[in-house]
């Protein structure tokens, strides 16, 4: 077992609210986790405590075995391994499709533009963006940013890919489109942990599933032991209000 | 009460070397104002938009504390006293020390006092710029440094450009107040003017024309940048151009 990202005993409150209370947490390289729940669950929380976007109350995060925390690892060096798409897309406004994907790359790898661009037109073909690489960002659809946005955090080659709810704010149309494009990441064997409400997805893609409840992990497992034989009541509850849509 | 516009018009045809020295004082006041304020705006501006961050190490975190309290002193006082006053107060208080012309301190004074209009300026417009684009520049390992001049500052400064460009019609009127150290800028030679001749209101009437013509043709300028900024133009120069 090959541990990229090691979470232990997180907590994390906003005011008096209690949103991660004492959660353990482990990415290996190479698979696919889904974090599933219901809104207010902490999972997104969790999601952007591993990318330092939430500073955690206490507990520690591992990567490769190093304390991220401990001030010895430069964060923005780690943030830039541990990339992120989010709900919202968020790509630059001020910057086209193509420079959205270099400008890390050359900021912060250091890379040179002729590399940059290479990489980038490589990361939107993959995603099937290559034609809008010179389209502005504000132009394009939902479905469209996600897929640029997702092109921008695989061009810092990063160890691990971070999904916050990549298809909540899309049309149901365009969702497929995001969904394909994460499905083939995690068939090349990119290493992902996904906060979704696609079920289906999670069930088909994921080597591990982490139902959150309450700030707690309830319950986890491989898909199969979650979706089909879940053990805890709050689990099968969670689960039926989707089946029965 | 009655305008003599044959006199107005000698008076023109007879005075317009001073005239047009005073306007391109005027000028040289309002841009060197609003482009070296802007510069000052953004700084301060930066300054008083930086929000303490977890991350922050003690010493940054007394460093930006400090920091807002000068940036917010800065824009108080400036924005709180008329620029003439300031004017002949930093003129006198410091000639004894940097020796410097009414000139220099006039471009000094222009300067500093539209740097805080802009500050303010520029502190809203960073801080309407949605979180997500500050989220999505640290989540691929950006700095503060680089995703402000890369990401923050183009969309302030392009969803203020507006009220950046009013400074500037702003500047060419308000220079006027500099004639307080007697700098011969527009107003100062019209006042010279009037008063070798007697007739106010035929001169007055000059240079009011003057700074509408000079705040219009401003005006369009501005107007024509702004459209090119919000516009499509720009995609389809950098379409051709890749």
């Amino acid at each position: 077992m090959d541990i990229i990202i090691q979470i232990e005993h997180l907590k994390k409150h906003f005011g008096k609210l209690e949103v991660l209370n004492d959660i353990d947490f482990t990415i290996e390289r190479g698979k696919v986790v889904t974090i599933i729940g219901s809104s207010g669950s902490g999972k997104s929380t969790l999601l952007r405590c591993i990318n330092l976007l939430e500073i955690p109350d206490s507990g520690r995060i591992l990567y490769e075995g190093k304390d991220i925390m401990s001030g010895h690892l430069n964060v923005n060096k780690y943030r830039s391994k541990v990339a992120m798409v989010f709900q919202n897309f968020n790509l630059f406004n001020n910057k086209n499709v193509i420079d959205n994907c270099m400008i890390g790359q050359i900021k912060v790898l250091k890379r040179s533009k002729e590399e940059a661009k290479a990489e980038a037109l490589k990361q939107l073909r993959a995603v099937g963006m290559e034609d809008f690489a010179y389209a502005r960002s504000t132009t394009l659809s939902g479905g469209q940013k996600q897929r640029v946005a997702i092109a921008r955090a695989l061009c810092m080659n990063p160890d691990v890919l971070l999904f916050d709810e990549p298809t909540s704010a899309l049309d149901p149309e365009m969702v497929g489109d995001v969904l394909d494009v994460m499905k083939e990441l995690a068939r090349e064997g990119m290493t992902m942990a996904v906060v979704t409400h696609e079920m289906q997805f999670a069930a088909e893609v994921s080597d591990f599933v982490v139902f959150m409840d309450k700030g707690v992990i309830a319950e986890q497992g491989t898909p199969d032991e979650i979706f089909n034989h879940p053990t805890q009541e709050r689990t099968k509850q969670f689960l039926s209000r989707y089946s029965n849509r | 009460m009655r305008i003599d516009l044959n006199y107005a018009w000698r008076a023109l045809t007879k005075s317009w070397p001073l005239f047009l020295y005073g306007i391109r004082m005027t000028l040289a006041f309002a841009i060197v104002g609003t482009v070296a304020g802007l510069l000052i705006g953004l700084v301060i501006g930066a300054i008083h938009a930086l929000t303490i961050d977890p991350l922050d190490k003690p010493l940054t975190r007394v460093l930006k504390k400090i920091g807002h309290v000068f940036t917010g002193l800065y824009v108080w006082v400036f924005r709180g006293t008329p620029m003439m006053v300031q004017a002949v107060f930093l003129y006198y208080l410091l000639k004894p020390v940097v020796h410097w012309s009414s000139f220099t301190a006039g471009m000094f004074i222009i300067s500093i006092n539209t740097g805080a209009y802009m500050a303010e300026i520029i502190r809203s417009g960073i801080q309407s710029i949605d979180i997500g684009q500050t989220e999505a520049a640290k989540s691929i390992g950006m700095t503060n440094t680089q995703l402000m001049i890369h990401i923050i500052f183009p969309q302030a400064i392009k969803n203020t450009f507006p009220s950046l460009g009013n400074q500037l019609i702003v500047n060419i009127k308000d220079s006027c107040m500099l004639n307080a150290i007697a700098v011969t800028e527009l107003y100062f030679q019209a006042t010279s003017i009037a008063g070798s001749s007697m007739r106010y209101i035929e001169i007055y009437m000059i240079t009011a024309c003057i700074y509408l013509v000079l705040t219009t043709v401003a005006t369009f300028i501005l107007n024509n940048i702004e459209r090119r900024l919000s516009g499509k133009k720009t995609v389809a120069l950098k379409e051709m151009s890749a």
